[in-house]
């Protein structure tokens, strides 16, 4: 049965020995030990951390990148667009002003041959009584060359004209 | 003699056979011893082997070192009485039964002996000796010493750095200890004890494995180790139990008034249960293992002693085989229990500093398993 008695002297031992490795270790070994484990598993916390924050970042930033990329795009657009508008304009402006001068010009164009005409009748006309006149003068002076022609003339014309 | 030499070839093959087979040395050693013993108290005896002898000798605790026959390294005894004050002396000097300064060795302890040269088992003194488990003992603490003092330069040396050498070796058993056992059994507050769960768990599994070492001291198969281990675990329960814990005893909740004269003193039990099943866990498991495989290695002798030389060939390498399937085991139960041990200090260490403690309805103190899931 003494395998079942504790022998005072082995206690004594154990407890001496085990407390002072417990306490020497504890000082010694695990406290460094486990701090730096501590230390390390932070230190790769941190850094999986660091990576899926800059992960995240990257992903903002090519969101980003592609925002700006679409934005420059659909302002290139517009511009694109506003400008073929305006050329468009300027297009239809310059016609228009095109037609409404040549209209005018030919209004103007229109007037003046209309002007000129009429300056022309008017100077026909005044010529085609000078003439008139000249060739009645003529014609005149040729009848009454002779005393009766005159006298004829003078009595055709008294019996045409009425007196009354 | 031709027995004798027969022993000797026996103990060569063994050896060559299997290192891990390690306990011939002493086997055959005590055998030696014990035809001595025998000579000098009856001398018709001579020759007989006794395997339950041999078995109690080597998982007992012993004066002297005995690594072989012959091979003993002498430990110094340490002796303290009232009447002769502190005594120092080498364990060589009680060798064989002689009679030292009025002290005898007799199977292993040391008696007084009277003026007629018997032992006296009335005389009173302390036996501080270091004795074989003493200096395994001290030899562990120094090996786990230098070990962990290695681990801990390598923490320094590799700071930022991955572990190396032993440091790497070692690392997974430290992180499996402080995740595995003392994190899910105590909770968030583990890292004040996780420096004694740490020390016990790497304590008993060195000494383990040291003890399966051929003609080392069976330490931890030593019921006095095992109560000192237990006795501070239960200190440490004790002492940090917190008002949930000692209400959990003396109040439990949910229990109807009619029962607590029943209740209260099974728990009460139960908490000088956990550390008593503990020390006998260990111890239990430990020698069993030895003497299951002292108990095989001495069927060789048997048979030699029985059915003659031709005989103990025969089965040896049977025995052997079945010697060295049960070392493997061996193995493997130093690391369990030494897991065990810890875990299930863990476990009261969390059911005593637990911070809100559920009604188990008196399921009682292994109510704290769940915690494991």
């Amino acid at each position: 049965m003494d395998l079942l008695t504790p022998d005072l002297g082995l206690l004594f031992w154990q407890v001496v020995v085990f407390l002072g490795l417990f306490l020497i270790l504890r000082a010694f070994a695990w406290k460094p030990i486990t701090e730096s484990l501590n230390e390390r598993e932070n230190n790769i916390q941190s850094a999986l951390d660091l990576a899926e924050k800059t992960r995240l970042e990257m992903t903002a930033l090519k969101a980003d990148n592609e925002k700006l990329l679409a934005q420059a795009r659909s302002e290139r657009e517009a511009i694109l667009r506003g400008a073929k508008e305006t050329a468009d304009k300027m297009l239809a402006d310059s016609r228009d002003k095109a037609e409404s001068e040549g209209k005018r010009i030919l209004e103007q164009a229109r007037e003046s041959m209309q002007n000129e005409r009429q300056a022309l009748v008017m100077q026909m006309k005044k010529e085609v009584v000078t003439l008139s006149l000249d060739i009645a003068e003529k014609v005149l002076r040729k009848e009454l060359s002779d005393k009766g022609a005159q006298e004829k003339l003078v009595t055709d014309l008294v019996s045409q004209s009425r007196l009354n | 003699m031709i027995r004798s030499v027969f022993n000797q070839f026996l103990l060569v093959t063994a050896l060559i056979l299997s290192p891990l087979v390690g306990v011939q040395a002493q086997e055959h050693g005590h055998e030696g011893e014990s035809h001595a013993q025998h000579e000098g108290e009856a001398p018709a005896d001579k020759g007989k082997f006794n395997v339950g002898d041999m078995i109690m000798h080597h998982i007992k605790d012993d004066h002297g070192w005995e690594f072989a026959h012959g091979v003993t390294l002498p430990l110094p005894v340490i002796l303290y009485s009232g009447d002769r004050g502190l005594e120092v002396f080498s364990s060589s000097r009680l060798a064989h039964g002689e009679v030292y300064n009025g002290y005898k060795n007799e199977h292993g302890k040391i008696h007084r002996v009277d003026e007629a040269g018997n032992a006296d088992h009335e005389a009173k003194f302390y036996n501080f000796s270091i004795t074989k488990n003493v200096a395994s003992l001290m030899l562990s603490a120094v090996i786990m010493l230098l070990v962990f003092s290695a681990v801990s330069r390598g923490y320094a040396k590799n700071k930022g750095k991955a572990p190396s050498g032993i440091q790497s070796f070692l690392e997974p058993i430290i992180l499996f200890v402080r995740d595995e056992i003392a994190k899910p059994s105590i909770g968030p507050n583990y890292t004040k004890f996780l420096p004694y769960l740490l020390t016990l768990f790497f304590f008993i599994l060195i000494n383990n494995l040291l003890g399966l070492l051929p003609g080392a001291a069976n330490l931890t198969g030593n019921i006095a180790v095992t109560l000192v281990l237990a006795v501070i675990t239960f200190v440490i329960v004790t002492f940090s139990g917190n008002k949930h814990y000692w209400l959990h005893i003396f109040k439990p909740t949910g229990v109807p008034i009619a029962l607590l004269p029943i209740m209260v003193p099974v728990e009460i039990v139960g908490v000088f249960m956990k550390p008593l099943s503990l020390m006998i866990r260990l111890f239990a498991n430990i020698t069993a293992g030895h003497i299951i495989i002292l108990s095989l290695l001495g069927l060789i002798f048997m048979a030699n002693h029985m059915g003659g030389m031709m005989t103990s060939v025969a089965i040896s390498p049977v025995v052997l085989f079945f010697t060295l399937f049960l070392n493997l085991i061996e193995l493997l139960v130093a690391f369990l229990q030494a897991f065990i041990f810890t875990l299930l200090t863990a476990m009261y260490i969390g059911s005593a500093v637990e911070d809100h403690h559920e009604a188990d309805h008196g399921i009682g103190y292994e109510g704290t398993t769940s915690e494991l899931g």
